[in-house]
């Protein structure tokens, strides 16, 4: 297999070209450090103009369970576009994934247990879908999950209103198993004082733990990264980029379903179109997070501080007692702010580094031997010929 | 082992061949992409694939790579026939392609794009990072090159580095062919003799290397047979004691057809 006992050329002793790259910008370029950053400006921006509350556990309780509930859907969106494809209609999946397990349990009777595991399925059904439309077609996935999600949202109001005569289904509360649904995706986690923390905060640090594990430590991560970064590339050395493209589709569409079960569960009701617009949040998030539109490239736990900052900015506008339009002009400038840092990180990270000016002349020295090197194998006349060629 | 009627002798036959091509030939639908071409690859030498483009070259890669199979004709790897069906197939078969611009994820480190698809893990798929990082190293300072941080993108080499870390990534992984799709085409001409080197060192580790070129001083000087193909057909296939440079670059350039481009510059040149 290793080729260690064939001879190898002699290593060249010090090879000028490759740049050096020092620690502390190594660190600066990670894709989560702009979020990081980001988010703790956030935080004391708050922390300044709404003191008392931001800082009291129920102001805290407050704006990580709404960044949770961004995160639940938006992690795997990051998954997603590192991958080098978007979702649009993980949106809606929270208030199909809700409707399909309400109308299961109120309507057809079933225990909330089968319920469960029956829109998970479905969920996962469209996730395939999505994928193998997108890979299959090599359309943008842009335009094939915007088609899904316009077909979903009609389907979603048509469906209860055959089965309701309104847009949405009620009485999941009632229904025979509530309480398991309850415990798993609504109940509180643990109490500090007289506040509590949802479980949905536990099943954010889960997703981003897993996420971050699977990306940066594992084969699939690396499948990840290279499906997003140069997909041909990575279908020619044997990566099954085809797998790899409809995991994250489904992986997208099943952490739609978490989300949209958390949402049935905490209200006890489904509204058909929930979560309808919130692709954009999930999208914002990845962004923000330090992931690439074009792929290849970016952090889960940077979307996770993402999501924070959606979440801190959802909350803390109304506590400081500025206008809410203020939420969506906030959103649109870091949104901005962010993909412009992406950008220059990347041009930074795909153009080859220069050397410094002390270095020029021992590279040049180095060039030489090379030329000599090659004109050595090239005889006489080639390489000028080459030359002119070129 | 394999009677070839078509091949010149101009090689004692001592083994079977690492590859070899009896006349074959790929159509698509009706158009005829490569016909009854006929070469082959000894282990420790260099086979070059010259030709213009739309020559066939790409199909020729193609059908070794196992991105396309032949309609026609027998492929043998060491004296067996095989047909590949999926790039995987030939990449298990000990066959690498190292392409001219798909070889790299730009944006990945140096190791994860020298294990990408090949990745080692210890549980659940789990990549054993530390591990990976070292022979990414140590496999580097084989072709040549000091890798002091293997994290450092792939996008951040130079042209002739890139090439080089997909061919020290194939010889690693234990190829026993490597195809090189025009690796020096897009490069100067000292970043191109850097990669005349590797392809060097390659053979000398004891592969056979199939070179792709439409540059016959190139190709030359690192051959030791030669294979010319021109729209679809082969012009010959040259053990390399069978044929001078200056030959080998009138065959390539189609010595009649230049004259006749040369007197339409002169003729485009003199009225203006």
């Amino acid at each position: 297999m290793t080729s260690a006992a064939v001879p190898a050329l002699p290593a060249a002793p010090v090879d000028e070209r490759l740049a050096r790259s020092s620690p502390v910008i190594r660190f600066l370029i990670r894709p989560e450090f702009g979020a990081l950053v980001g988010a703790a400006v956030v935080w004391g921006l708050f922390a300044s103009q709404a003191r008392s509350v931001w800082l009291s556990w129920s102001g805290t309780a407050t704006y990580v369970e709404t960044s949770a509930l961004f995160g639940l859907t938006a992690l795997a969106v990051a998954l997603l576009m590192i991958g080098g494809e978007f979702d649009l209609s993980s949106g809606v999946m929270t208030g199909t994934t809700g409707m399909f397990a309400g109308l299961f349990a109120v309507h057809s009777g079933l225990h909330v247990g089968v319920a469960l595991v029956l829109s998970l399925l479905i969920a996962a059904a469209i996730g395939v879908i999505n994928g193998v439309m997108v890979v299959k077609s090599r359309l943008p996935s842009f335009i094939v999950t915007l088609g899904m999600f316009f077909a979903l949202r009609g389907f979603n109001l048509w469906l209860t209103q055959q089965v309701t005569n309104q847009s949405q289904v009620t009485g999941v509360d009632t229904s025979s198993g509530y309480e398991l649904g309850r415990r798993l995706f609504a109940s509180e986690l643990f109490h500090i004082g007289r506040t509590g923390f949802k479980v949905a905060i536990l099943w954010f640090v889960m997703m981003a733990l897993i996420g971050s594990l699977v990306l940066t430590r594992t084969k699939v991560g690396n499948w990840i990264y290279a499906v997003g970064g140069n997909r041909d590339a990575a279908r020619m050395v044997g990566v099954p980029a085809t797998g790899t493209k409809v995991g994250l589709f489904v992986t997208v569409a099943v952490c739609g379903w978490v989300h949209g079960m958390v949402v049935l569960f905490q209200t006890g009701r489904s509204n058909v179109i929930e979560g309808v617009g919130q692709e954009f949040y999930f999208i914002i998030a990845a962004v923000l997070g330090g992931c690439l539109l074009t792929g290849g490239f970016g952090s889960v736990v940077g979307a996770a501080f993402g999501c924070l900052i959606l979440g801190m900015t959802n909350q803390g506008i109304p506590l400081a007692n500025w206008d809410n339009n203020l939420y969506f002009l906030f959103l649109g400038v870091i949104l901005l702010v962010a993909a412009f840092a992406n950008e220059a990180i990347r041009r930074w990270a795909s153009t080859a580094s220069r050397p410094s000016q002390g270095k020029i002349a021992e590279v040049e020295s180095e060039a030489e031997q090379l030329a000599s090197t090659a004109s050595a194998m090239v005889d006489r006349s080639g390489v000028a010929e080459d030359g002119a060629e070129r | 082992m394999t009677e070839v009627a078509s091949e010149p002798a101009g090689r004692d036959s001592r083994a079977a061949p690492l590859i070899e091509l009896q006349r074959i030939s790929k159509f698509f639908g009706g158009v005829i992409a490569l016909q009854n071409v006929t070469t082959s690859v000894q282990a420790g030498e260099v086979t070059c694939v010259l030709g213009d483009n739309g020559a066939g070259k790409s199909t020729f890669i193609k059908i070794l790579a196992g991105v396309h199979s032949h309609d026609d004709g027998h492929l043998l790897m060491e004296g067996h026939p095989v047909k590949f069906s999926s790039p995987r197939e030939a990449k298990a078969a000990g066959i690498a392609t190292v392409y001219q611009d798909l070889a790299m994820a730009p944006l990945m480190s140096i190791w994860r794009n020298f294990f990408l698809g090949s990745e080692p893990t210890t549980f659940l798929g789990a990549i054993d990072v530390r591990k990976a990082k070292r022979v990414a190293v140590e496999e580097m300072a084989k072709m040549g090159i000091d890798v002091r941080d293997p994290e450092q993108a792939v996008g951040t080499l130079s042209g002739g580095e890139r090439q080089s870390v997909a061919i020290a990534r194939a010889v690693y992984f234990g190829a026993k062919v490597l195809i090189l799709d025009e690796p020096t085409a897009a490069l100067g001409v000292k970043q191109s003799g850097v990669v005349l080197k590797y392809i060097v060192a390659a053979r000398d580790r004891g592969l056979g290397v199939i070179f792709i070129t439409h540059n016959p001083h190139h190709a030359y000087p690192v051959g030791d047979r030669f294979l010319i193909l021109k729209r679809g057909t082969s012009l010959g296939n040259f053990a390399k004691s069978e044929i001078s440079r200056d030959e080998l670059t009138q065959l390539m350039a189609g010595g009649a057809e230049l004259e006749a481009l040369s007197h339409e510059i002169e003729s485009v040149v003199r009225p203006a």
